[in-house]
């Protein structure tokens, strides 16, 4: 479907979703959720189903670069939008710096946040390359953890954000 | 769940408004209420889903004159991290600042907000205090019709507004404050973060002369509405901000707020709430 036209859906909407950079044909019902469609047209199972009620943020994915909530967001609104999920995250072999920190420091301990907390911090490391402890709890205060107590996640964001910073420094 | 048939996603005013002129299309904005109110059952969609994100001219802040304009589908973000508005507004801002959390506030707008109606709604005792109006905008005679209407009377119950079917929010109004216009927002929940409020509370005041003037305080979450405390303002207007005019004021709470006990909180924590805010946000204006 393209932007800003008005047009009928019989049952099912066919359009393209940027997802990762790679744009994808997929037809789903119209009242299905972004969240949905990642996991169930698209087998995108990273980003995580958790309370469906805007609450938790394990279901965080980017939108044109802005964390917003998969759960919250219809897949049908996201016409001509480029979605960033945490499929897209690593090079090939190579983890993102995100993926690393909460890897080595416990940030990520049963995993179920992680997604949603990586995509989360991506976008405030992206906007604020050297945020403050302060600043990483306050963007990340929507998405709940129930394993590490926080300490270990805003740490892994700190490391990253240096990691970040430098190889920033020796790109240039 | 109801099928829905059409999804439409205007760039025009002119487009949206004709394809809500029978009063039978879901408006869609950020969907931080509709999507959960569909989710439970609460609500279902109607066969015509209107996506009003991407009209042209219904977004932005225009705070260069004397009238600040705050477009419907403005999101909770953008009026938090917009600088003019927190020179002019500071307690708009403050709202902004404390609502939910940052993926919500990036997607939740300010229209949805005062459309949805809640009793709870953050950003309705503070733009009550501005002496906000909100523009409705409806397809009437082959042509746009606008209507102004004082935000104060814009609330009947829970989830209901004088809004009609046919009608789009597409604005926020509010005159620029004057110099002296001081303004606070107090909200509580359990937590800081995601929480939705128990009580909020908003004063706005000219303060000349160590004299108050034109005091309007608004509360939330202890009506069905959200309301002007008028008795509090009475006790206020026109007083030096002391020890008997606070003593005053805190006592005239029990005038106005009507609160109820639900899952969120017993009447009589809410009650003790507006007493402590007010106090607390008078002290705030008194310490300055
Ligand atoms: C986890 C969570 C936390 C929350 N925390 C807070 C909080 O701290 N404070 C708070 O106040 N709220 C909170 N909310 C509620 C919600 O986010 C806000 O009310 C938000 O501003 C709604 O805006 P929206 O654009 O998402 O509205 P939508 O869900 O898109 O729409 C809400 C309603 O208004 C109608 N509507 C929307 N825009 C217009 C318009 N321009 N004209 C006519 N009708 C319109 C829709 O049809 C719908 O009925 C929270 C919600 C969730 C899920
Ligand atoms: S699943 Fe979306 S916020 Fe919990
Ligand atoms: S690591 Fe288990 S919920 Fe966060």
């Amino acid at each position: 479907m393209s932007v800003g036209t008005v047009k009928e859906v019989q049952r099912r909407v066919h359009m393209t979703l940027q997802v990762n950079g790679e744009e994808i044909d997929v037809s789903f019902a119209p009242y299905k959720t972004l969240l949905e469609v990642l996991r169930e047209d698209l087998g995108l199972t990273g980003t995580k189903h958790g309370c469906e009620l805007g609450e938790c943020g394990a279901c965080a994915v980017l939108i044109d670069g802005e964390p917003l909530l998969s759960c919250l967001t219809l897949a049908v609104e996201c016409a001509g939008r480029a979605i960033e999920t945490i499929e897209g995250l690593a090079q090939g072999t190579q983890l993102h710096p995100l993926q690393e920190a909460f890897a080595d420091l416990g940030g990520s301990q049963c995993g179920y946040c992680t997604p949603g907390a990586v995509m989360t911090a991506k976008a405030l490391l992206d906007k604020e390359p050297s945020p403050t402890p302060q600043r990483i709890k306050e963007a990340m205060s929507g998405n709940i953890c129930r394993c590490t107590g926080y300490q270990q996640i805003v740490e892994s964001v700190e490391r990253a954000a240096g990691c970040c910073r430098n190889a920033e420094r020796e790109a240039t | 769940m109801n099928e829905i048939e059409q999804y439409l996603a205007p760039r025009r005013l002119d487009e949206a408004l004709q394809a809500m002129a029978n009063g039978d299309a879901t408006v869609l904005c950020g969907g931080t209420d509709l999507a959960p109110q569909t989710e439970s059952g609460a609500r279902q969609y109607t066969a015509k889903l209107l996506n009003i994100r991407r009209i042209d001219g219904l977004g932005g802040i225009a705070a260069e004159t004397d009238q600040v304009r705050i477009g419907a589908v403005t999101t909770i973000s953008e009026i938090r991290c917009h600088p003019a508005l927190a020179e002019i507004a500071p307690v708009l801002v403050e709202a902004a600042e404390h609502f939910a959390s940052e993926q919500i506030r990036n997607a939740a707008s300010l229209g949805g907000n005062l459309c949805n109606a809640s009793p709870a709604g953050d950003m309705i005792p503070p733009l009550l205090v501005l002496g906000a109006s909100v523009e409705l905008a409806c397809w009437r005679g082959g042509a746009v019709q606008t209507r102004l209407i004082p935000l104060e009377r814009f609330f009947v119950s829970p989830g209901k507004t004088v809004k009609l079917p046919e009608e789009l929010l597409t604005a926020v109004v509010f005159d620029r404050p004057a110099a002296d216009f001081v303004g606070k927002f107090r909200k509580s929940g359990p937590r800081p973060a995601l929480e939705i409020s128990t009580v909020s509370l908003a004063l706005g005041a000219r303060i000349a002369d160590g004299l108050l003037s034109n005091v309007r305080v608004a509360m939330g979450s202890v009506a069905p509405t959200p309301l002007r405390a008028r008795h509090v303002e009475a006790a206020l207007e026109g007083k030096p901000l002391d020890a008997a005019s606070i003593a005053a004021a805190v006592a005239a709470t029990a005038e106005d707020a009507k609160p109820i006990d639900d899952v969120r909180a017993s009447a009589w924590y809410r009650s003790h709430l507006v007493r402590v805010f007010l106090e607390e946000v008078l002290n705030d204006v008194r310490g300055n």
